[in-house]
């Protein structure tokens, strides 16, 4: 039963973060307490192996990817701030928020989520979501429930209506045009009570 | 003992009991009452997150709806993932979803901090009324609990032991039925236990096996508030098993030694052997095994259902805005986990009789343990489940992943057969 303050003092550099994000002091509390209830070893970092305890995590087809996304290549851990920058990406847009072209990019801006999201399907991050990194998740959303001929036509079929240059490979352009029409901020947001 | 001694001193007991029964137990539903009023008006504390309710191929059509073909045409779009994609950061924020072995959380909170796992100091209003909460559960009810809790199992033990003096057959069921009813009553009130049976015509009778769903020790004394049954379990030393031998006193239990228990054989037959003495006790059985949190039903043990006879399923759903009444045999010992019975605001159940089954000709015990269970689930509003209680927690996530790969399948290659239904239902709590 600790008060908002007593949290916030205990993580180093909160007033950077909650710039950075976007979040408010109620909520960095909040996923501070998530962290530390994850974090079940009290060592301050997660590991896969603390996100592969939710449940719900794991029964999700693309579970290990979205665990990935969290852990720049080669660490193998993630401490409270890339936790919270990660999570940002799925903060509902600041509508009030002006558009000024000197600041950089907001973490939950249209465009950065969609580049999130393009993380997702590309893994080895050359810009291209290649024709077998799309068959990777196609498989690891369907797995047992079609067959590979299936799966192959549906990656084709995919492929050609996204991809406008020809270059059997969908860049992140090609990607954010085929879905131009679709409400991201709706649709990639968590939105946090109070 | 002379005879009159006997006769007196049981007099002075009933007596006792009955004025006992009027003026206390009136009080004390009184005060349950008034609390329940109370809690009626209890303050919202929302979880973290605000959780879209609709079902994947809701979630998907909204998703697609840019594309011209529909979803039934069966295809597979770029954006698909992102439903994947926010589930499984939902679930890293936070863990809403009803682990089936620990608590349910509630969204609006009933002054309990031992059910809100998140709880903060907000504000100060709320903390006085949360402290003058504890003061009332905690001095003035616990006390008035405990005394009848004692007064009811003093007076079980007592009064099964002199009714077993007795010869005659018939009256001494009557007498029997009486103190195990009344017995029952007291305790359930040293509960603060408010109990509504329904379907009363189907109540199980005699010479019938009794199955119900698990939540805690307590819906033994829920169930024989409305009628008396004959119990199955281990035999135990100390107080419980004083209460065991002097109950069987009076009617008969089917109590097993513990080297007893592990063959089957001598159980099922023993068990056989009761419910084939037509007059005997409808037998009581929680075929789960466990204690499961009284938000799903497991799987059942299909060794109550081998043993013939008619199966009476009876439901049991208890009110999560009163109490917890979920016993965590990892978390708490049975004494901590009566005190916080009893330290609870009420424990408010529904009982559902479900009408008598039997096994059909050609079905196995499994097929009938389902049939039963799918019964008790629908009517008690809680979940089916297709697992063991004891199952590995990794078998479950394989198969619910793959639930849901073929929930996602139907939509990508086309409409197969619906028959499968999303296992987990997201309440509608947020």
């Amino acid at each position: 039963m600790g008060s908002t303050n007593s949290t916030l003092s205990k993580i180093p550099n909160v007033e950077e973060l909650m710039q950075e994000t976007g979040f408010t002091p109620a909520h960095i509390v909040r996923l501070y307490d998530r962290f530390e209830a994850l974090d079940k070893e009290k060592t301050g970092h997660l590991r896969p192996q603390d996100f592969g305890a939710i449940n719900r995590l794991a029964m999700n087809p693309i579970g290990d990817r979205i665990i990935g996304a969290f852990f720049s290549p080669g660490q193998e851990t993630v401490d409270f701030h890339s936790f919270v920058r990660i999570l940002a990406h799925f903060r509902p847009a600041d509508k009030k928020r002006p558009k000024d072209p000197s600041m950089p990019e907001p973490v939950n801006s249209r465009t950065s989520k969609l580049k999130f999201a393009f993380q997702l399907y590309d893994q080895d991050k050359d810009g291209k979501i290649s024709r077998a990194e799309l068959l990777q998740v196609l498989r690891s959303m369907l797995e047992m429930q079609v067959t590979e001929e299936q799966l192959e036509s549906i990656a084709d079929r995919t492929i050609q209506e996204a991809d406008l240059d020809k270059d059997d490979a969908i860049s992140f352009e090609e990607f954010r045009k085929s879905l131009e029409k679709v409400n991201i901020d709706h649709k990639m947001s968590i939105r946090f009570l109070r | 003992f002379e005879r009159r001694h006997v006769t007196v001193f049981s007099g002075a007991m009933l007596s006792f009991s009955i004025i006992f029964n009027v003026l206390y137990l009136k009080i004390s539903d009184y005060a349950t009452n008034s609390v329940i009023y109370l809690c009626c008006s209890s303050l919202l504390f929302p979880g973290l997150i605000q959780r879209e309710g609709g079902s994947m191929e809701q979630e998907m059509g909204e998703l697609r709806r840019y594309r011209t073909q529909s979803i039934s045409r069966g295809e597979f779009a770029l954006s698909d993932s992102f439903y994947f994609y926010r589930k499984g950061l939902e679930s890293i924020v936070d863990d809403q979803v009803t682990q089936r072995f620990s608590s349910e959380e509630l969204v609006s909170w009933n002054l309990l901090t031992r059910t809100n796992h998140n709880f903060h100091y907000i504000s100060l209003r709320l903390t006085v009324i949360w402290g003058l909460g504890v003061i009332i559960r905690y001095c003035v009810l616990f006390p008035l609990r405990i005394t009848l809790a004692i007064i009811g199992i003093s007076w079980l033990v007592i009064g099964t032991t002199l009714v077993g003096f007795l010869p005659n057959r018939r009256v001494k069921n009557w007498l029997s039925e009486l103190v195990h009813l009344m017995c029952y009553r007291i305790c359930a009130r040293g509960l603060s236990a408010t109990i509504q049976y329904h379907n009363k015509n189907n109540k199980p009778q005699k010479g019938g096996i009794c199955v119900a769903n698990h939540t805690s020790p307590i819906d033994i004394v829920i169930l024989a508030n409305d009628g008396c049954y004959a119990m199955v379990g281990q035999s135990h030393s100390g107080l419980m098993g004083v209460i065991q031998r002097s109950m069987v006193r009076s009617c008969p239990h089917v109590w097993f030694e513990r080297s007893e228990m592990r063959d089957r054989h001598a159980v099922t037959s023993r068990l056989r052997a009761h419910v084939a003495a037509k007059r005997n006790l409808p037998i009581l059985i929680f075929p789960e095994g466990t204690c499961i949190n009284n938000t799903s039903v497991m799987m059942f043990k299909k060794g109550s259902f081998e043993i013939g006879g008619t199966i009476y399923p009876v439901a049991i759903k208890y009110d999560p805005r009163f109490g917890d009444a979920f016993w965590n045999s990892a978390k708490y010992n049975m004494v901590s986990y009566l005190l916080r019975m009893m330290t609870s605001w009420a424990i408010v159940v529904n009982v559902w009789y479900l009408p008598p089954m039997t096994r059909q000709e050609g079905e196995d015990a499994t097929k009938f343990a389902n049939r039963v269970k799918s019964a008790i689930a629908h009517q008690g509003g809680l979940l089916d489940m297709a697992w063991d209680g004891s199952l590995k927690r990794d078998k479950v996530k394989e198969e619910f992943k793959e639930h849901q790969q073929k929930m996602y399948s139907s939509m990508v290659v086309g409409k197969k057969a619906r028959n499968s239904q999303e296992p987990h239902t997201e309440s509608s709590k947020s």
